[in-house]
């Protein structure tokens, strides 16, 4: 309650109130909440099959879930993770706060279209959501044929509706991003002034634009096949299963990129700001983003050294493969060249950018024994694939996700949360990370072959271990849940710039007002314009 | 009522030209003209897609970014054809594996 004679200031949060308000509002930063909650739910789905199966892998034997109620646990966990938390999140909750933000702009260029997306991302949420409660459905997220077109007795139609539908709410929300970014910068503001953040989305959105129809209409060509017997995969009626894979894959893989690109945006305004140093080698970090998008379509074919695919075939994806690791290098480079004498501080959004430097580095190098076409007869399907994408997804899209929404939650709360806690939920989530999917490389080198609810003695010591971080690490979520929420209504306030941060979106209050800026801002300087 | 720089009678006749185009497929699958085959479907197919694209998508009239991007979806389309017929065209240049055979058992050791 405000102080008698004082008026509270206008901002996005309290414009307007009632439910009503939100659920037909066309503020981009309001739809970002609406995203934040939507997807933080998925993350909550999909973290509870991971408890299951996790607790399930405690024993050699499959004693806590019948090996078909295990299949479609990760399958739950791999289907909300991906479509509904990995691929979405980055892009429509802080990209969808900041973009018009930092490129000086009211709203995105398609605030309808915004509102549209999020429906209808809820939409295909509660498609899967069905698809799980009507039986579940057992084929992995990636749908793999002929199971899932011939064999699969579970919702596979539903869940597959679901993704597909989803894709929908990710073409609006990456055609919004380019239209804005092309048509609503600010006066001065020219494309190499731009913050790598919105390089990053819009490199992500091409890929999204570019890529989600292929596996949308992948998903159609399964329900086809499926309900009418349409010969598309089935050799029996003519089609080839490994069509699939490829048509799969072919978006599938960049997606990859669509989870870890808006990361690495993040990592880059993470870096500058507590390095409190111009971000080092710009224009190739922006080249790189761009090539990576670029590259990433390239190299589908190393998922399928092993299904039969031509060897030459995965002779040229194994050597296109090592091409995509240079973009994702120079980054790595960069940021590490940034770090060079800067005057670093080790607040809460830099640990996770720390944090995001180290794991994505393991994620990425292991990548590279995978798309050796040698080294993957051994370790394809094996524990060694799982830790080396949880390393990717995890530790670097995760990591870098919550590094980004402690640095903007000042901004979008207008609230400071307590940076004890947030250090110590950083750091557990680091370890209990580490004490997850170590132990799981280790595993797939000795052959324990992912998917299967049941395994020998020799690997229960490495699957305790990695139950037991795993549970680490699940706290470690819950903590900045918790926190979070409680600095909603009791932190600090905070004031427009807390950290001292370069970029427009710092420039107006927090919580910014409805249309953002007063007057249209007019750039005049190079982005990260920091004194080192 | 026509969309700004393109003319209601324009529509129609674009609109009828696919409609022929329609009907040339129908009559062209009825009639076995070997490896050719393939090649008028898809040539036809590919018509209707560049007049559907250019005219009632209105991309002849736009902004060079737009040519750019619609470009950028063909680019992709051949990308994933070219590396997708990669595997297809290669699989048959080593022979099938020969069929499993249990080994022979193994021999008593002689000492």
């Amino acid at each position: 309650m405000n102080a008698p004679g004082t008026v509270k200031e206008r901002n996005f949060i309290n414009a307007d109130y009632g439910i009503k308000s939100w659920l037909l509002t066309l503020d981009h930063k309001r739809i970002a909440i609406l995203y934040l909650l939507s997807t933080t739910f998925f993350f909550v789905v999909g973290g509870a099959a991971a408890v299951l199966f996790r607790l399930e892998l405690l024993t050699p034997a499959s004693d806590l879930l019948q090996a078909d109620t295990y299949n479609k646990m990760f399958t739950i966990h791999g289907v909300a993770m991906v479509f509904f938390f990995l691929i979405p999140t980055i892009p429509a909750v802080l990209g969808n706060f900041l973009i018009p933000l930092m490129i000086g702009a009211r709203d995105l260029a398609m605030p309808r279209l915004n509102l549209a997306s999020w429906y209808v991302f809820n939409l295909g949420g509660l498609l899967a959501l069905m698809g799980i409660a009507g039986g579940g459905v057992d084929t992995g997220w990636t749908f793999y044929t002929p199971y899932s077109t011939t064999y699969a007795n579970s919702q596979v139609i539903l869940t597959a509706l679901g993704a597909f539908v989803s894709g929908f709410a990710s073409i609006m929300t990456g055609l919004n991003f380019i239209v804005t970014i092309h048509t609503m910068r600010a006066p001065g503001l020219k494309w190499f002034r731009l913050p790598l953040f919105v390089w990053a989305h819009y490199a992500t959105s091409l890929i999204i634009v570019l890529g989600t129809p292929v596996v949308s209409i992948t998903i159609v060509l399964v329900a086809l096949e499926r309900l009418f017997h349409i010969g598309i995969f089935d050799p029996a009626l003519g089609g080839d299963p490994v069509l699939f894979q490829h048509l799969f894959w072919f978006y599938s893989h960049p997606a990859v990129y669509i989870m870890i690109l808006p990361a690495m945006g993040v990592v880059s305004e993470l870096i500058t700001c507590f390095a409190r140093k111009r971000i080092f080698g710009y224009k190739f970090i922006v080249a790189s983003s761009m090539g990576i998008a670029i590259l990433g379509f390239l190299v589908w074919g190393h998922h399928m050294f092993v299904s039969s695919q031509s060897i030459y075939a995965g002779l040229v994806f194994s050597v296109l493969t090592m091409l995509v690791a240079v973009p994702s290098a120079i980054k790595m480079l960069n940021w590490t060249a940034t770090l060079y004498r800067g005057s670093i501080s080790y607040q809460t959004p830099m640990l996770y950018a720390f944090g995001f430097l180290g794991l994505f580095t393991i994620g990425g190098m292991t990548g590279i024994f995978l798309g050796n076409l040698g080294l993957d007869l051994h370790l394809h399907d094996t524990y060694f694939v799982v830790a080396h994408f949880h390393y990717v997804m995890v530790g670097g899209m995760v990591m870098a996700y919550l590094g980004g929404l402690h640095f903007w939650w000042p901004k979008i709360t207008g609230r400071l949360y307590p940076e004890g806690w947030a250090k110590l939920s950083a750091i557990i989530i680091f370890v209990g990370f580490n004490f997850t999917f170590l132990p799981q490389f280790v595993l797939g080198y000795m052959g324990m072959p992912r998917r299967y609810a049941s395994y020998p003695d020799e690997f229960q010591m490495l699957n305790i271990f990695s139950t037991a971080g795993a549970s680490i690490l699940g706290f470690g979520y819950l903590f900045p849940m918790i926190y979070l929420t409680w600095s909603l209504f009791r932190g600090k306030k905070a004031g427009p710039n807390p950290f001292d941060a370069k970029g427009l979106e710092w420039t107006v209050p927090s919580p910014p007002p409805t249309f953002n800026f007063t007057e249209t801002p007019v750039v005049t300087e190079e982005a990260y314009d920091y004194p080192i | 009522m026509s969309h700004g720089l393109i003319s209601t009678e324009l529509y129609y006749k674009i609109f009828a030209t696919l409609m022929a185009l329609t009907t040339l497929t129908v009559i062209a699958a009825f009639i076995d003209m070997g490896a050719l085959n393939d090649i008028i479907a898809m040539g036809i197919a590919c018509t209707k897609a560049l007049l559907v694209i250019l005219f009632f998508m209105h991309v002849r009239y736009n902004s060079p970014v737009t040519w750019i991007f619609v470009s950028a979806g063909f680019v992709m389309l051949l990308i994933m054809l070219m590396l997708g017929m990669n595997d297809y065209v290669s699989r048959s240049w080593d022979a099938p594996p020969s069929p499993w055979t249990a080994p022979p058992s193994a021999a008593p050791a002689s000492h």
